[in-house]
């Protein structure tokens, strides 16, 4: 369940139960899950919608520096999955998987 | 890295400007092959028997969507008695909706189950409804607990995780143990141990349902024991009863906030059950538009922020955090909507709380017999409500 398997190769995609899209009437990004709703900022929606289960993490931190002319995002961005996987936004083959929803009765 | 974090908790909120009804709940119809007498069901709701047809809910599902309502609940009674459950669930899907059904499992096949998730179904939660008879059958090992193993199986076969709601209350309370030691034989994921909520038929039966302190904290052991056994395997979340809390609650995040209910009639709600509510007129989905009952219905507006608190709410320096707490609690234990919820302290009438409390100390509390929700005793109790 360690985010320490987050690798180059690791290709991250929406955990189980949870539902990223756009939201027109809040102008942002939400992740819906059982009975809640996470709304996300600019950056963590960027992230999030790539992570489709196709794209590696490389490819992700690649077409991010792209689409926003910076360079240096890798650590914000494994930062970031790291937390997300915690809270189950976010799963990966080589972790143990399985154990998502973690949101569902956080309040 | 904080530019990365998402800038709002992981709930519900809306901020002062109002905000759509993230939350939509259909009640679909009434009927219920249950009669549970903790049910938050209207008293008088055999006097509502009318239910929409498919083209207004989908309707309703549409315009709801318009305005920015993103999660769905599928409620009833009991919602797998409407045959058009799956194409409402397929519509609220295709519209982006997150579906959630919530059910007692009665009556579910493993087809049916497997048409709401090709429907696009996204998440079940089974309940167990009936206090006493499908309580017992449960502990005992009969037909309860075999029905629901059989739904948990095709419910985890399809990927979905296994949800388990358990209300308690003074008569089962004692059998927590049990109660979540069967949750993990079943392999549950996620158990709510939710303690009754004293409105509609659960206000009826108050005093027979009320635990004791005793019993609440010997509850609240018996979980952190099994909390720390179990670990991630299965969350346990625990609920409260209200008239055991400090401070008054939010009544659904803020009145008119973020929640809205259809009622298999059509009513449009701010809380599950608002409609007993005097003096207050709540709109109607056939006559109203979805923007309307939101933005401009008296039923929505009366209550919303703080401008209609009497004192002791209206200076006091919680009521932005509690918003005067419950409607109904204050119609129901102080006889006056726009009262102080009487959980709070400071309510004039907070003795009414305290009062059922002591007297939910008693090894005996009451003689009285169970009200069961149905049909002949809401035609009964709603005659003397119109009397």
């Amino acid at each position: 369940m360690s985010s320490l398997n987050l690798s180059d190769n690791t290709r991250p995609s929406i955990g189980r139960g949870f539902r990223l899209q756009w939201e027109p009437a809040q102008n942002a990004h939400v992740l819906l899950y059982p009975e809640g709703m996470v709304k996300l900022n600019m950056a963590a929606g960027e992230i999030l919608k790539r992570c489709t289960g196709e794209l590696t993490l490389g490819e992700i931190v690649i077409d991010l520096e792209r689409a926003f002319a910076r360079t240096g995002l890798q650590d914000d961005v494994t930062g970031f999955l790291g937390i997300a996987h915690e809270k189950g936004w976010v799963d990966w083959e080589e972790g143990d998987g399985g154990d998502v929803s973690d949101g569902r009765w956080e309040s | 890295m904080s530019t990365v974090l998402p800038s709002s908790p992981p709930s519900l909120t809306s901020p002062h400007s109002l905000g759509p009804p993230l939350w939509l709940l259909f009640e679909l119809t009434y009927k219920c092959p249950l009669q549970c007498v903790f049910c938050y069901n209207p008293v008088d709701f055999a006097r509502h028997s009318q239910e929409l047809p498919t083209a207004q809910w989908l309707r309703v599902l549409r315009e709801a969507r318009e305005l920015g309502s993103v999660q769905l609940g599928l409620s009833g009674g009991e919602p797998l008695l409407r045959d058009d459950l799956e194409e409402i669930t397929a519509e609220a899907h295709r519209l982006g909706f997150y579906t959630n059904l919530i059910t007692s499992g009665v009556g579910l096949t493993e087809s049916r189950l497997r048409a709401l998730q090709a429907a696009g179904l996204d998440h079940i939660q089974i309940s167990f409804q009936d206090s006493t008879r499908e309580m017992n059958d449960f502990l005992s090992h009969t037909r309860t607990f075999e029905l629901k193993q059989r739904v948990a199986g095709w419910i985890k076969a399809l990927g979905y995780p296994m949800v388990l709601n358990c209300v308690v209350h003074r008569l089962n309370i004692d059998h927590l143990d049990s109660i979540i030691d069967m949750a993990v034989r079943m392999g549950a994921d996620y158990l709510e141990i939710a303690n009754a909520q004293y409105y509609s038929w659960a206000h009826v039966n108050r005093d027979q349902l009320l635990p004791s302190r005793a019993q609440l904290e010997a509850a609240e052991r018996t979980m952190n024991e099994w909390r720390a056994r179990l670990g991630k395997r299965m969350r346990i979340l625990f609920v409260v009863p209200d008239y055991y809390e400090e401070r008054p609650k939010r009544c659904m995040n803020g009145w008119g906030s973020t929640f809205m209910t259809v009622t298999p009639d059509g009513t449009a709600l701010p809380c599950h059950t608002a409609r007993m509510l005097p003096g207050l007129s709540f709109p109607n989905v056939t006559h109203n538009s979805m923007r309307e009952i939101w933005f401009d219905s008296e039923g929505f507006n009366r209550f919303r922020g703080t401008g209609w608190m009497k004192e002791p709410c209206a200076s006091c320096e919680e009521r932005e955090r509690d918003l005067g707490g419950c409607r109904c609690q204050a119609y129901l234990l102080a006889q006056d909507p726009a009262a102080a919820d009487p959980v709070c302290a400071k309510s004039p009438q907070h003795h009414v709380v305290t009062d059922a409390v002591a007297n939910a100390q008693r090894p005996v509390v009451s003689e009285k017999p169970l009200i069961f929700r149905r049909r002949e005793e809401s035609l009964a109790l709603s005659d003397e409500v119109i009397r």
